[in-house]
């Protein structure tokens, strides 16, 4: 992975949700990199932080979040600290987001010719025709067939997958720096998720854009990622590019996760769900989040929170596991499979046994 | 479409037949002819005013002659004023109830838009918290306590509007204003919730996500898909007014349908009160055939029902 | 990025497994669990306005229906000589609740004026035949309630066994039922009442409670089928009738249960929608006759002397409007209450 240019830095984000329980610890200490054309995934369980994480970058937050602390720099400048006027400007222009269901991201009573005409009468000064002229364009570009005569119709007319395409030429209308796509294949049939995913691909190398892909579907990331945070309990765990996530895992939950992800050459009888649920952030607990579920768990677990432990330059991992007085312990047949076959890749480059990756 | 026409306008007819009968037995139940009014009359006289009113015949000759008068327009002989027919009645008392019904709509509508989505935009807000008792108030207070008080306060004691009558604008303000009380309550409240609901969609999202300034996400977003709705309430509106201007127009003596069916009522005059039910009935009917048309035409999820995905 | 984790001062056997027994539980669930009317209970007396509403109401039906234990004035007496008396409480001077009337400009003792003596008050005054109008405000505010509420209990067992026929059935039997509520709802409403209250005039109460149960009805048939209608495809449904369960007890044993939040909403409109009505055709005058008495028959009485004696319509029609008010409310907050969407 060559090292580009950093587009969003996020530094020790903490955001807290005002609820009539009390206060909800959504985002604890949170920080990544976005690099220049790069797709960087979030995966993790629903309320993980991932869609809250990205919303703040938005300045999307609904109203009762309030940022603790932390900054989100983007071309130099802090996205917490600007204005909402300001923000509009920054919003579908530089930053364009992907919602989960297009089913009910579009407005049902506006023709999608002016829905996706809209950011660039905002952003551009466009007059209304030319907005509509680009439109067009981009309805060509999203691979809707017959754009000409579809430019009038409004949503119901389209299928789902459809509409997602619609929703795509809407975000990168103004050709962003960075499209957040938010679970953007969920709520889709199968086949349609795979349209979709290389249309985004697609349209990334012509546009150059950043990605920040949010999901809890591993096998989505594999095909569309170059790096992968895992994020657990308000907090990234893991993360690493692509390969290093999938084939050398070193925190449990990422272990949770891929053992119960089906693969092609999954042995029969070895996929397992992760026991327990995540933990009430209303209370959050003290030290590793995952200890209460995790089959590793040791006492410090419970005590002291694990800083970030090096894997490699490019991978680091949340967990005492990797301390250097930790006790060796054999990861689930699944995750050994793994990491045997991440060695064999190494093998040319650098004979490093995965376990012992650390310095 | 037009098959679907065709079955409401039929389904229309039908109900009004239903309303036009159910009202005609359930006068025949009741007591009294127009001559209890006049009871010092010879024999003769009395015949013959039967006759006038073809009371004469059988009760159920009565009916079909009733049934067949409807579809002529004709709606039988007011009791109350012997000489005149009830068409005529209700045709001569239309036009203050109309200008004063249309008048309250008007003001009822678009002032409860605003308030309703000055509510939601402003949402646990001290202006939603006023717009909220304004339209909660509304509610409460029936239309002819709102009457009285206007008339006695805004009317007898400052001198601002007149007090009863119908000679001319001044003179619609007042009733108006009594009967406009209701449908801005119920508009108010109908779009704050609707517009709540809207504002919290996804496509209210991806607009912010596009970077759309606040008025322009309400203005081209939020109002259009809360005021499609909208159109189902007019119906239940027309309704409301229907039932305020029997009060309304009582207390300020405006000369309409309304004043005229309860003065029916007092006076037991039974072609007019059937006249009358009939007529609100057929009004009712029409607005909301042409309710759900226009819902039809301006709801682009309802237009092609069926042809969507 | 990565923190150094050179902080910690790694104490000997920190890295000893953790006993999965003894460790934290991890299906444990935070917030309390309350069931589901212990959370509608606590939601509603979170919500100010509504709790308020509800007190009041309380004290309403409390003044209605046992306040002539303690205020024991009837109701019908007549007395002539000390007709149209202002407010007077004793020992109290405000203006409004002195006795006092103004007169052609001059503050005048009403009660000294009708010869009344020292022990003669009447805490709200009295109306044009004498009587006591605080005890026929609840007198008739007891009048309004019963209608209102033996006409919403119709209502509601109408509605609902209707609502819950057409949506289980389905088919033609859905169809033809949905056919007379559509003829019913496009007659206008006040005009059925008014039809009904004519043509069985004289029968009191009874005569105005079928008018009122005959037509507000339809509203909450048309929301429990549609809740019916939901409900029967869902699983724990699909099951009870799987387990040959018979349809009456799946209505009364699953769909009721589940319709119960719905209809309970639906009532608290009903009921001030019933009083409103009531209190439009007494208005009228074809409502309840003399010598009974309801808020809408009071507000018309008092009306006649507004000019001068204000005190004899503001009554009235200020119970009317709070109990109007606090229906609505409590409508308001149950249905905040009700709506898990609205959890905060």
């Amino acid at each position: 992975m060559d090292q580009a240019e950093n587009i969003i830095e996020v530094r020790n984000l903490k955001i807290d949700f005002h609820t009539y329980a009390g206060e909800v610890k959504a985002i604890r200490d949170v920080s990544f990199d976005l690099r220049k054309g790069e797709t960087l995934a979030i995966v993790g369980e629903s309320g993980s932080g991932k869609s809250v994480t990205t919303r703040s970058l938005m300045g999307l937050l609904a109203p009762n979040a309030e940022i603790k602390g932390g900054s989100i720099m983007f071309h130099g400048e802090d996205i917490i600290k600007k204005s909402e006027k300001d923000m509009q400007h920054i919003r579908g222009k530089d930053i364009a987001m992907i919602f989960q269901d297009p089913m009910t991201s579009l407005d049902p009573t506006m023709r999608i010719g002016m829905q996706i005409a809209e950011p660039l009468m905002k952003h551009k000064g466009l007059k209304k025709k030319e907005a509509i002229a680009q439109a067009l364009e981009m309805l060509k570009l999203v691979g809707i067939t017959d754009p000409e005569g579809r430019i009038n119709d409004y949503p119901y007319q389209f299928s789902g997958g459809m509409r997602q395409r619609i929703v795509i030429a809407i975000a990168l209308v103004c050709y962003p720096e960075v499209l957040i796509a938010d679970e953007p294949t969920t709520a889709l049939d199968v086949t349609i998720q795979a349209q979709i995913l290389d249309l985004m691909k697609d349209l990334q190398n012509r546009i150059n854009t950043s990605i920040i892909f949010i999901t809890h579907d591993l096998g989505v990331v594999a095909g569309m990622a170059d790096r992968v945070a895992v994020m657990y309990a308000g907090k990234i765990v893991e993360y690493g590019t692509v390969d290093e996530i999938f084939f050398n895992p070193q925190h449990p939950y990422t272990w949770g996760l891929l053992n119960s992800m089906p693969t092609l050459d999954t042995a029969s009888g070895s996929l397992s769900a992760i026991p327990g649920t995540p933990p009430d952030l209303l209370d959050p607990p003290v030290g590793d989040a995952f200890a209460a579920r995790s089959d590793y768990a040791m006492k410090i677990d419970t005590e002291q929170e694990p800083p970030f432990f090096k894997v490699s330059d490019t991978h680091y991992a949340a967990t005492w596991l990797l301390h250097p007085d930790a006790p060796k312990v054999t990861p689930p047949a699944e995750i050994v499979r793994r990491q045997k076959k991440f060695a064999a890749m190494q093998k040319p480059a650098s004979p490093v046994k995965p376990a012992a990756a650390k310095e | 479409m037009r098959k679907y026409l065709l079955k409401r306008i039929f389904y229309l007819i039908l109900t009004l037949f239903i309303v036009a009968t159910a009202t005609f037995f359930l006068m025949k139940l009741m007591p009294g002819t127009p001559l209890q009014n006049e009871a010092k009359l010879t024999p003769s006289e009395k015949a013959a005013i039967l006759a006038q009113y073809g009371l004469d015949k059988p009760v159920w000759m009565q009916y079909f002659i009733y049934i067949g008068g409807i579809f002529k327009g004709s709606l039988g002989l007011s009791f109350q004023f012997s000489d005149q027919a009830v068409s005529y009645l209700i045709g001569s008392r239309m036009g203050p109830s109309m200008q004063l019904g249309g008048q309250a709509m008007v003001i009822g509508v678009v002032f409860g838009i605003i308030l309703g989505a000055v509510g939601a935009i402003r949402k646990d807000t001290w202006a939603d918290r006023i717009a909220t008792i304004i339209s909660i108030l509304g509610i409460a207070v029936p239309s002819f306590v709102l009457a009285i008080l206007l008339q006695f306060y805004l009317g007898l004691k400052t001198g601002w509007f007149p007090v009863a009558g119908w000679q001319g604008f001044l003179y619609t303000i007042l009733p108006t204003l009594a009967l406009a009380a209701s449908p801005l309550a119920e508009t108010a409240r109908f779009i704050r919730t609707d517009m709540v609901d809207v504002l919290s969609s996804d496509y209210i999202e991806l607009a912010r996500a596009k970077g759309l300034s606040k008025f322009g996400i309400v203005y081209h977003h939020a109002l259009r898909n809360s005021l499609i709705p909208m159109v189902t309430l007019i119906g239940p509106l027309a309704a409301a007014l229907m039932t305020g201007s029997m009060v309304v127009e009582n207390i300020f003596s405006v000369p309409g349908i309304g004043e005229q069916f309860v003065k029916s009522i007092l006076v037991n005059d039974y072609p007019t009160i059937m006249g009358v039910t009939i007529f609100y009935s057929a009004l009712l009917c029409v607005l909301l055939l042409l309710t759900d048309i226009i819902y039809g035409i301006i709801d682009p999820r309802i237009r092609l029902s069926g042809n969507g995905d | 990025m990565a923190d150094n984790p050179k902080e910690y001062q790694i104490q000997p056997g920190d890295f000893a497994p953790l006993d999965k027994q003894a460790g934290p539980d991890n299906e444990h669930i935070a917030a309390p669990s309350l069931t589901f009317g212990q959370d509608v209970w606590r939601r509603l007396k979170s919500n100010k306005t509504a709790f308020t509403s509800f007190i009041i109401l309380v004290l309403l039906f409390l003044m209605a229906f046992g306040g002539r234990a303690i205020y024991h004035q009837n109701p019908n007496e007549q007395a002539p000589r000390y007709a149209n008396l202002p407010p007077k409480i004793p020992g109290v001077n405000l203006p409004g609740f002195n006795g006092h009337i103004k007169q052609s400009g001059q503050d005048v003792d009403a009660y000294a004026q009708a010869g009344a003596g020292k022990d003669v008050h009447y805490i709200l005054g009295t109306d044009y035949l004498g009587r006591d109008l605080l005890a026929r405000i609840m007198y008739g505010t007891r009048i309004s309630l019963e209608i209102a509420l033996i006409a919403t209990l119709i209502d509601l067992g109408i509605g609902v066994t209707f609502g819950i026929i057409s949506g289980w059935k389905g088919g033609r039997v859905d169809l033809f039922m949905q056919r007379i509520i559509e003829i019913l709802s496009s007659v206008p409403s006040l005009v059925v009442m008014v039809l009904m209250a004519t043509a069985f005039q004289k029968t009191g109460m009874a005569s105005i409670i079928a008018a009122l149960a005959l037509i507000n009805w339809t509203t909450m048939a048309r929301l429990t089928r549609a809740q019916t209608l939901q409900l029967k495809n869902q699983d724990f449904i699909l099951a009870a009738r799987t387990l040959g369960e018979s349809a009456p007890k799946i209505a009364w044993k699953h769909l009721l249960p589940n319709l119960s939040s719905v209809i309970i909403i639906q009532t608290m409109f009903t009921i001030p929608n019933a009083i409103f009505f009531e209190a439009f055709l007494s208005y009228i005058g074809i409502g309840i006759s003399s010598p009974q008495a309801s808020l809408g028959t009071l507000i018309n009485d008092g009306q006649k002397n507004f000019q001068f004696l204000p005190y004899q319509m503001w009554y009235p029609a200020i119970v009317l409007i709070i109990l109007m008010l606090a229906f609505n409310l409590l409508g308001d907050g149950m249905r905040d209450a009700f709506d898990p969407k609205s959890k905060r």
